[in-house]
C-alpha cells in the first residue's frame, strides 16, 4: 500500500463516519459541524484526484459559505435537543430499509462494472489554467445564465424573507 | 485506484444521504442531506473525469479529455448555493409562520 492508497481508505472512512454523524445526531448544531467534516473529507478526494480548482472552489463555497448559511439559519431559530421533532420508530426503521435497499439495489447493479484505473495525483485537467480556457470558450453562455440564476434567487430570498406581507 | 472503489463510496454517502432525508422530521437536516447527496454525485463526476486519462493520452500527450465533467461538478455547485439561498428562505418563513421546522407542519401552507 502507498501513501495514495492509505490516505483515499482514511479519507473514505472519515467521510462515510462523518455522514453517518449528520443523520444519526440529535443536535442540528453538531450535524452541520459533521457535514463540514463530509465536506472537508471530500475535498481531500479531489486533492488526490489533482483537481486542484474543484478543491478550492469545494472548500470556499461549500464548506465556507453554504454551511455557516445553515449555521446562521440554525441559531436564528434557537434549535436545541429539546425541540427536535422526532418520527415514529416504525418510521425510522422504515426509511433505514429503504435506504439499505435503494443501496442493495445499485450494488448489484454496479458490482460487475470495470475494474479501470482512475489517474490519481497527475494530469493537468484539473488545475484552473484548463478549466478557465473551457470554460470561457465553450461553456461561456451557461456561465453567463448561471449569473442570472444567482440575480434571481438573490430576489428571490429577499422576497421571501422579507416581513409583513 | 479502480474506479470501483469510487463509485461504491459514492453509492454509500448518496445513500446515506436518501436515509436521512427518509427518517428525520427537522426539515434543516433534510436539507443538508440532499446537499450530502450532491457532494456524492459530485465526487463521482471527478472519479470518472479522471477514468479514461491514460488511454487518452498514450494518443495524444497533453490531452484535456475529462474537462466536461469536471466543468459539470462546478456548475452543480452554482446551482446547489441559489438552491440553498432559496430554500433556507422558505424555511425561515416557515419557522417564523408555524414556530417550528418539523416538516409535519407543512401540510398548513396554505394558511
Amino acid at each position: 500500500m502507498n501513501v495514495t492508497e492509505i490516505l483515499f481508505w482514511i479519507l473514505s472512512a472519515l467521510a462515510i463516519a462523518s455522514a453517518l454523524m449528520v443523520v444519526l445526531s440529535k443536535n442540528p448544531v453538531h450535524s452541520v459541524l459533521w457535514l463540514i467534516m463530509v465536506f472537508f473529507a471530500i475535498s481531500g478526494h479531489y486533492i488526490l484526484l489533482n483537481a486542484q480548482f474543484l478543491f478550492i472552489v469545494n472548500l470556499i463555497v461549500y464548506a465556507g459559505a453554504i454551511m455557516v448559511l445553515f449555521l446562521f439559519v440554525i441559531m436564528l431559530m434557537n434549535l436545541n435537543t429539546d425541540t427536535e421533532p422526532q418520527k415514529n420508530k416504525w418510521l425510522k426503521v422504515a426509511g433505514v430499509v429503504a435506504g439499505g435497499c435503494l443501496m442493495l439495489v445499485f450494488v448489484a447493479a454496479l458490482k460487475s462494472s470495470g475494474t479501470q484505473q482512475v489517474q490519481m495525483g497527475e494530469g493537468n485537467i484539473g488545475l484552473i489554467e484548463n478549466l478557465g480556457k473551457a470554460l470561457f470558450n465553450e461553456y461561456v453562455l451557461p456561465f453567463e445564465i448561471s449569473s442570472v440564476l444567482f440575480l434571481s434567487a438573490m430576489v428571490g430570498a429577499v422576497v421571501i424573507g422579507k416581513k409583513g406581507d | 485506484m479502480p474506479i470501483n472503489y469510487y463509485i461504491f463510496l459514492a453509492l454509500a454517502l448518496f445513500c446515506i444521504g436518501v436515509a436521512g432525508v427518509l427518517t428525520r422530521r427537522n426539515a434543516i437536516i433534510i436539507f443538508m442531506c440532499i446537499e450530502l447527496m450532491l457532494n456524492a454525485v459530485n465526487l463521482l463526476l471527478v472519479a470518472f473525469s479522471k477514468m479514461h486519462y491514460a488511454a487518452a493520452v498514450a494518443n495524444a500527450p497533453g490531452t484535456i479529455v475529462g474537462t466536461d465533467a469536471q466543468l459539470f461538478v462546478f456548475f452543480i455547485m452554482v446551482v446547489a448555493a441559489a438552491e440553498v439561498s432559496v430554500g433556507l428562505a422558505i424555511i425561515v418563513m416557515m419557522y417564523r409562520n408555524t414556530h417550528s421546522i418539523d416538516i409535519n407542519f407543512l401540510n398548513r401552507l396554505k394558511h
